[in-house]
């Protein structure tokens, strides 16, 4: 039996499974409650403030970058797995490629638009 | 009036049926009985054509592993009286083809436990003669590994694991845990060709974490860490073999 | 003889709760995942112009913008603890013959989670 390669995918699935916990509550918690309620202060998510933000630093866009694609390889990895285990397996090739092929998509979707800020 | 409580159990007789049924049986609610005395009880008293596997009674042997209710257990562990009066269902473990009755077919598990090589293993001229004593290990190389001796290859996880029952190919907990165990045995130097099996697609690759592996194993092996924990170091390995091909042993 | 293979339905994780709560864990994925679009979607509009972003973030006011983003904390929350419990499992760490007790590192990747987020509010929200 030859050794897999899944460790690639694994590898991305950890790194994003840790951003998105880290991350993404209190990140909700902002866009989804504390900026729409006017809880955090004057507009902070203005267009002026964080356009100036993305474009002027690269630390800020690289954060972004990581912040949305590797949680999307986390995604792809767990779903491929949830389609297989309710019972999907004998299209489990069409599902790899779907998945990891999202995820891909997306991070060259986001790499087009912050090169372009 | 004594009182009495009903199990419902799986029969499969190839001989005479080609699906199985469920066959209930009365039998005398005892306090200290376990579902393993309840059955014995069929057998002596009831229906001498039950049958089933079982041996020490006490939780080290691993032979009477079933599903009570659904659960895989080992069914001299299980008492009567945490489900008196309610009915008992009792199955052969979920996963392996069933031969008779409760009796499933094992021969997948001990072939992979065969291929798992599950034993120490010395590289080429490492062998120490036995002139030259034994080999030593403190008490902290023992505990690296000591959690993953302690199975009994009841083989409770494999009925637990949804992927096994999906695809027997999977190696699965038990086997893996056993690679481990060895792996991480500070005499051992065989870990490059049990990686072969391990890190294989039918490997540790296949499992998803669910882990009720290690929530139904009556020696608290804890299989699904092993599996996780493997992950991480063929991970690891993998990125050394990418990016510093060179570097290779042998 | 033959042997009798069981058939094992896809409803399979419906039968026990560790089955469906591990379901549920593995479907947090997908509300990562429309998170991450959404984060998408926001910067595409930076891209757009003043007004184009405007009126997305206006729009986070609306009733369907806070549900989605409550549904999806809930489950992202759900990914974040049984991600952080599971994580003593696979960090195994020895002093001597004692192992490190799994509340401290699993305790440790929550406390990291907190000083995480509070960076980030302040970084974010410029308090």
């Amino acid at each position: 039996m030859a050794k897999s390669n899944e460790p690639i995918w694994w590898s991305l699935f950890s790194a994003g499974g840790m951003v998105a916990a880290m991350m993404f509550p209190i990140l909700i918690i902002i866009t989804g409650i504390l900026v729409p309620f006017g809880l955090a202060g004057d507009d902070p998510l203005n267009f002026e403030r964080i356009h100036t933000a993305v474009s002027q630093n690269d630390s800020v866009e690289l954060t972004l970058f990581i912040v949305i694609t590797l949680p999307l390889f986390h995604w792809a990895h767990r779903f491929r797995f949830t389609l297989v285990d309710v019972g999907l397996k004998s299209v489990s090739t069409l599902i790899s490629i779907l998945c990891y092929g999202g995820a891909i998509a997306g991070t060259i979707v986001a790499v087009v638009i912050l090169w372009n800020i | 009036m004594a009182e009495t409580m009903k199990l419902e159990i799986f029969r499969y007789r190839p001989e005479k049926e080609s699906e199985p049924t469920f066959q209930i049986y009365e039998v005398p609610f005892r306090e200290d009985w376990v579902v393993l005395d309840a059955i014995n009880h069929i057998k002596e008293e009831i229906d001498g054509t039950l049958s089933y596997r079982w041996s020490c009674q006490m939780g080290v042997c691993g032979s009477c592993g079933m599903m009570i209710n659904n659960v895989p257990k080992l069914s001299c562990a299980v008492f009567l009286k945490d489900y008196y009066p309610d009915k008992i269902r009792i199955e052969p473990l979920t996963g392996f083809p069933v031969e008779r009755d409760l009796i499933f077919e094992m021969d997948d598990f001990m072939t992979k436990l065969t291929e798992m090589q599950p034993y120490i293993i010395r590289e080429e001229g490492e062998e120490k003669p036995l002139e030259e004593g034994e080999y030593l290990q403190s008490p902290a190389e023992l505990a690296h590994y000591k959690q993953y001796s302690m199975c009994i290859n009841c083989m409770l996880c494999y009925a637990a694991c949804p992927v096994y029952a999906l695809d027997s190919n999977f190696i699965g907990p038990a086997i893996i845990a056993l690679g481990q165990r060895y792996n991480m045995d500070s005499r051992d130097q065989g870990r490059d060709s049990r990686q072969e099996l391990i890190a294989s697609h039918d490997g540790i690759w296949e499992c998803t974490f669910v882990g009720e592996c290690s929530a139904v194993c009556p020696k608290h092996v804890d299989p699904a860490a092993a599996i996780q924990r493997a992950k991480v170091s063929s991970t690891i390995d993998w990125f050394k073999d990418v990016l510093i091909p060179w570097g290779k042993k042998k | 003889m033959s042997t009798y293979l069981r058939p094992v339905p896809n409803t399979w994780w419906l039968k026990r709760k560790p089955y469906i709560l591990f379901m549920i864990r593995e479907l947090t994925s997908v509300f990562v995942a429309g998170y991450c679009i959404f984060l998408l979607v926001l910067v595409y509009k930076l891209t757009q112009g003043a007004d184009a972003y405007g009126n997305f973030m206006a729009a986070l006011k609306s009733p369907s913008s806070v549900a989605l983003h409550l549904i999806t904390l809930a489950f992202v929350l759900y990914h974040t603890i049984t991600w952080f419990n599971l994580t003593p499992k696979i960090l195994v760490l020895y002093r001597g013959e004692e192992r490190v007790p799994q509340g401290l590192v699993a305790g440790t990747f929550y406390a990291g989670w907190v000083v995480v987020s509070v960076i980030v509010a302040w970084l974010v929200l410029g308090v």
